[in-house]
């Protein structure tokens, strides 16, 4: 075989490989930064069909913790910002980064922990005195560490609870540093108790013998609000379509379809977009 | 949790399903991988040669330098790429980031000096050898770097599959600059991420091999490339 014959063969066999799947054609779309609990909660999968049926309107879903989802949408890189921390979402909006935040659904956080109880919080609903009674127990507890909006709540939680947490990192303290799921993973290997927000808890299919064992106090409330990030301070901005999406969730019915996702019969989110409780 | 082969037997029903979805994530990661790496060796094999033959000062600590650029960490090449292609960043008008080709940049970054370090090593042995005959026959520079880049093609070869083999298992850059965006930028590594971190654990086992499967096709026919190749060198 010749040097042509050789090199005509790498690239013919290069070329069948790449042409397999050519580029999808640049149709409408936006870009949504988001947290990963809309999307390993399905949430996503079950809304934005109906979405694009109705507007033709494709949503890219970017989904990392709250924090990087600001901080993302923050330098530009995307059309809208739907994610769950209301004082870092007033805080985007106040610095220019937003036009305006709506609620638009909300279901609430559970602490789940190994059956075994080390720390006896089971049926507990005061979720202060709990978390005081684990820091009591040094039970393993682990925390995303991440800066998400399920951290910024846990942490909102723990100083409630007039306790120092961080002081034990590395000890019954964990953080991990990484998303709700990886978090609950190691928290169902290592027997830890976990805050997390309900809906990816009862998505989530590596459950091992953790259950929820606090529920109830309405300091767990976990509120979703949407934001279109701001064309004047990013000119690219698709506002017009984001506009549309942010209008179709808080109509009608967008908020049906959430309130229609269920798993296993149970409701994930309860939309409140239209002033509901908040 | 099942046993492995129960995995090992999803798996096969997978692929033999045929799923679009799946199919179009196979797709994607063979296409961003094997772009990358082609562009890799476009750049990396005759980077690596000029290393290896040429004599010029500083050679050792470029030589040097690509060694230590194969260890680069992925998380931060998609890091410095997603600075670069943001909004706000440099390139942001290109408008590039969270699409597939800003994975083939990341991923170009990740495999080019693989290929180069190893080019070098592979090219520099080769001109040892051929040394006095290059002498005798008064070759000029770019015959010499373009023969012994022929000569050693077997090799070299074997190093696009090693930059391959980074590339199509790396997941922290794709990840970053990608979004693991559902039906434009996920890829094969970012799926098993993504049904880890929803806790289907199995789900993810088997699509880790199926990835497997993949590579091991992807090495086989380049093998008999290679063999055909040999085979009518000789014949």
């Amino acid at each position: 075989m010749n040097r042509r014959t050789f090199l005509a063969t790498l690239l013919l066999a290069f070329l069948c490989a790449t042409s397999a799947q050519t580029a999808r054609a640049d149709d409408k779309f936006i870009i949504v930064q988001s947290t990963t609990s809309t999307q390993n909660s399905g949430l996503f999968e079950h809304i934005l069909p109906i979405f694009r049926d109705k507007t033709g309107i494709e949503v890219r879903v970017v989904a990392v913790g709250t924090g990087q989802a600001i901080r993302n949408a923050t330098n530009g890189d995307g059309d809208v910002l739907f994610v769950h921390s209301k004082p870092a979402e007033e805080k985007f909006v106040a610095d220019g980064f937003g036009v305006s935040r709506s609620d638009v659904m909300y279901n609430d956080f559970v602490i789940v922990g190994p059956a075994a109880d080390p720390a006896s919080v089971r049926g507990m609903s005061d979720v202060v005195a709990a978390l005081q009674k684990i820091a009591g127990a040094k039970a393993t507890f682990a925390s995303r560490g991440d800066d998400s909006g399920t951290h910024k709540a846990e942490l909102r939680l723990w100083q409630a609870a007039d306790i120092d947490a961080q002081a034990a990192s590395g000890e019954w303290y964990r953080e991990t540093g990484s998303g709700m799921g990886a978090t609950l993973n190691t928290g169902t290997g290592m027997g830890a108790y976990v805050l997390t927000d309900r809906a990816t808890w009862i998505a989530f299919g590596n459950k091992g013998n953790h259950e929820i064992v606090v529920e109830g106090d309405p300091r767990m409330f976990n509120q979703y609000g949407v934001i279109l990030v701001n064309p004047k301070a990013h000119p690219h901005v698709k506002s017009e379509e984001g506009q549309v999406f942010v209008d179709w969730l808080l109509s009608n019915e967008g908020q049906n379809a959430i309130a229609d996702y269920k798993i296993d019969g149970q409701q994930l989110f309860f939309p409140n977009g239209n002033g509901g409780p908040s | 949790m099942d046993s492995f082969w129960s995995v090992l037997g999803g798996a096969f029903a997978l692929v033999f399903a045929l799923d679009p979805d799946l199919m179009e994530i196979i797709g994607l990661s063979m296409r961003v991988t094997l772009t990358a790496v082609f562009f890799a060796c476009l750049i990396g094999l005759p980077l690596g040669a000029a290393v290896g033959v040429f004599k010029f000062p500083g050679r050792t600590f470029l030589a040097v330098s690509l060694n230590a650029l194969m260890g680069l960490p992925p998380v931060v090449v998609g890091l410095v790429v997603y600075l670069l292609l943001s909004a706000s960043g440099p390139l942001g008008p290109l408008r590039l980031l969270y699409t597939p080709t800003a994975m083939i940049i990341a991923q170009m970054i990740i495999v080019t000096p693989i290929v180069a370090a190893l080019t070098r090593q592979v090219v520099d042995d080769l001109n040892r050898e051929y040394a006095e005959q290059f002498a005798s026959l008064g070759v000029g520079a770019i015959d010499r770097l373009v023969s012994l880049l022929w000569d050693a093609r077997y090799s070299l070869l074997t190093v696009a599959l090693a930059g391959f083999g980074r590339a199509v298992a790396e997941v922290g850059a794709v990840l970053i600059v990608g979004g693991n965006i559902n039906h434009v930028t996920r890829v094969m590594t970012t799926t098993i991420a993504l049904e880890t971190s929803k806790g289907n654990l199995q789900l993810a086992l088997a699509l880790g091999v199926i990835l497997l499967l993949i590579a091991f096709a992807v090495n086989a026919c380049v093998m008999a490339i290679r063999a055909t190749a040999v085979r009518a060198a000789y014949a």
